[in-house]
């Protein structure tokens, strides 16, 4: 048999029990046919080298499954208004009603032409955009096959962040949640994702920034067990406006978070950060390209890995500056603290730069506990355990400086101390 | 308070002999010093006392306050009342020089078995104490030692001192890297804490500090052992005369 019938054989096996929703169907159609023709990831693919697609690819296998439960973290001292979904499924009855709020929502499974009628061209173009010049397989699996997810259009400055709340009830569910938002201009919105949607979720959330509006968005993915994720979001940014991007990973088996963002406008700014802490069984990949194309812009990359007992972690970041995007300032930097001589970590930072008046750095280092800070610690009477989680805070704190609201990141930083 | 018995100290990964039987006992309440050149093993004793890895004891004792510290941690030790200024206070980026100085209180206190001190109490003791050092609130809010200037990161280590008031302290050349007023800032900052039950162990390589901070005993190290003992006038007659004339005379 050979390669590619093998390739198409595992892709018609992986879509088999799926069936395309009749909802944007038009849309579903092209993502369908686009997916037959790139197959599913492969350790061939370049972007694919030290995440093995496997969990991914393969039929749907939920044995020995723990469901996910984690009441240690709740966002409800900041004051949200909290959607929730049950198994991947949207809960309008159980969500707060965010009438009276300057914005749109509808459920993309309701999705009729009628209502939301942006949403018919917006769905899957950014996905479809973030398709070049590297195939996101996932994305456009999920594109065409997506069950449900929220289209929010923003128009205003949303007063209380809103806090989507996944729980799972089930230890059966393989999902796909596909979230459409779309600021228009002049308007803010904090977004937080947290708790845990599914045995494996594939998730892709379109979002476009329009001029002079900002987007903050906290994604907790704390309570993960055996997960298998793989998360894709796909932004765009006109002149003025800011993304702030923070996600957040504590165990799971597999995770693979993909941040793909064009600064399309000029003046744009665009951070993006991470922090995960895992151990054993734990693959942790960060998969991030950031194309700068207006002036002026701004974009951040940190991301922080702490990994113990055979760990292991990947950042792939790449910062593509093209021609005309004059006065860049782009900077990424990626760290592991390795905890024992077991765990891993890979980073391949890429710059591609054809503008010649810009500012673009990178750096990425790997290492073990500070033993002079250790000691320092110690010799002042704090106890060996408790030195070290005091240090590893510290390693991830710049990542969760890069949180714009510091109510949010000191309840994280609360967590995180409880949680080591 | 502190009693070091035939100490022989060697490095772990090479067997190198650093501290040759070292002797040394302090009495409750006095300041001892010690002075040498370069090399003759006066930080190797500070950190072998304060527990710090990289050390092998080949043998000897040491004892504080008549219990035996050398089978225990370095936070139990701490915890029992020893201190060590370091000559090179350890930045730390990410923590907080209140979550330190706050966890180190409390870790103590807690190994101690006292009840820990509330965050309200906690604030009030470290603004007084940092008040009489010149410590101002903004290098409070700072990561520990972070972009401390040299006089800074002594002082936070005197700040820390008072505020854990140990049994037993020793001062790593505390001198080094001071210009004279935070020298003098400093070595005020330590006189203040000298006490009837406080001892301390002054590791340095001039005199100037010791017009500052005035020893009862002086002691002078060469070749990982303490070559002579005696007063004050020791450390004056290593000023005027060098060590050379010294290590002569031993030999």
């Amino acid at each position: 048999m050979s390669l590619s019938q093998k390739l198409s054989d595992d892709l018609n096996q992986r879509i088999l029990p799926l069936t395309l929703p009749k909802n944007n169907n038009k849309k579903r159609c092209e993502a369908l046919k686009r997916i037959k023709a790139m197959g599913l990831p492969s350790r061939r693919d370049e972007y694919w080298k030290y995440t093995n697609p496997r969990l991914f690819n393969d039929l749907f296998s939920n044995k020995n499954h723990v469901l996910g439960s984690d009441d240690k973290l709740n966002f409800d001292s900041i004051g949200c208004f909290k959607l929730i979904f049950n198994d991947g499924v949207f809960d309008q009855s159980s969500s707060d009603s965010l009438e009276g709020e300057e914005l749109e929502l509808t459920q993309i499974s309701d999705f009729s032409g009628d209502t939301a009628k942006w949403l018919e061209a917006f769905y899957g173009s950014l996905e479809e955009a973030g398709q070049h010049p590297i195939n996101r397989p996932l994305a456009k699996l999920n594109t065409a096959f997506a069950t449900d997810g929220l289209a929010i259009r923003v128009t205003g400055e949303i007063t209380k962040p809103i806090n989507i709340v996944y729980n799972e009830t089930s230890n059966r569910s393989d999902v796909n949640l596909h979230h459409c938002i779309k600021l228009e201009a002049g308007s803010s919105l904090t977004l937080i994702e947290s708790g845990s949607v599914s045995t494996r979720l594939n998730k892709v959330t379109e979002l476009e920034v329009a001029q002079d509006s900002s987007f903050h968005h906290v994604c907790a993915q704390t309570n993960n067990l055996d997960k298998i994720v793989s998360t894709h979001l796909f932004a765009r940014l006109w002149e003025n406006s800011v993304l702030k991007s923070f996600t957040l990973t504590t165990n799971g088996a597999l995770t693979r978070n993909e941040h793909v963002v064009e600064l399309k406008g000029n003046n744009g700014v665009s951070h993006l950060a991470a922090a995960c802490i895992g151990e054993g069984r734990f693959h942790h990949d960060d998969t991030v390209f950031v194309t700068h194309e207006g002036t002026d812009c701004e974009s951040r990359q940190v991301f922080k890995k702490v990994l113990k007992k055979g760990a292991f972690g990947i950042f792939q970041g790449k910062i593509l500056v093209k021609p005309g995007a004059q006065k860049t300032d782009g900077y990424q930097i990626s760290q592991s603290l390795l905890l024992d001589d077991d765990s891993q970590f890979l980073a391949k930072p890429e710059l591609e730069i054809y503008a010649d008046d810009v500012v673009c750095s990178h750096g990425s280092t790997s290492g073990a506990i500070d033993e002079e800070g250790l000691f320092y610690l110690r010799a002042r009477g704090v106890p060996e355990d408790t030195a070290k989680d005091l240090l590893i805070l510290a390693f991830l704190a710049e990542a969760l400086a890069e949180i714009e609201d510091t109510n949010i990141s000191e309840l994280l930083l609360t967590y995180l101390e409880r949680s080591l | 308070m502190l009693k070091i018995t035939n100490l022989k100290v060697e490095l772990e990964e090479e067997s190198k002999e650093i501290l040759k039987g070292i002797n040394l006992e302090i009495e409750s309440g006095s300041v001892h010093a010690i002075m040498g050149p370069n090399g003759s093993g006066k930080s190797t004793l500070s950190y072998v006392l304060s527990g710090k890895k990289g050390y092998k004891v080949t043998n000897g004792e040491v004892e504080l306050a008549g219990e035996p510290i050398l089978e225990l941690e370095p936070e139990e030790r701490a915890a029992s009342g020893l201190f060590l200024a370091f000559q090179y206070p350890v930045e730390i980026p990410g923590v907080g020089n209140m979550t330190f100085l706050r966890t180190a209180m409390n870790s103590q206190r807690k190994f101690r078995g006292e009840a820990e001190l509330s965050a309200a109490d906690f604030l009030k003791l470290v603004r007084e104490k940092a008040k009489e050092l010149k410590i101002d609130a903004e290098m409070l809010k700072r990561p520990v030692n972070v972009g401390f200037s040299g006089g800074e990161k002594k002082r936070n280590e005197i700040l820390q001192m008072a505020l854990l008031e140990p049994k037993m302290c020793v001062l790593d050349e505390t001198d080094s890297g001071l210009d004279v007023d935070a020298m003098k800032l400093v070595a005020d900052g330590v006189n203040a804490l000298r006490d009837k039950g406080r001892s301390f162990l002054v590791i340095t390589h001039y005199q100037r500090l010791l017009d500052h901070i005035k020893p009862d005993f002086v002691h002078i190290m060469a070749d990982g052992r303490i070559i002579k003992s005696g007063g004050p006038e020791l450390a004056l007659q290593v000023e005027n005369n060098g060590y050379s004339d010294l290590l002569a005379e031993v030999q």
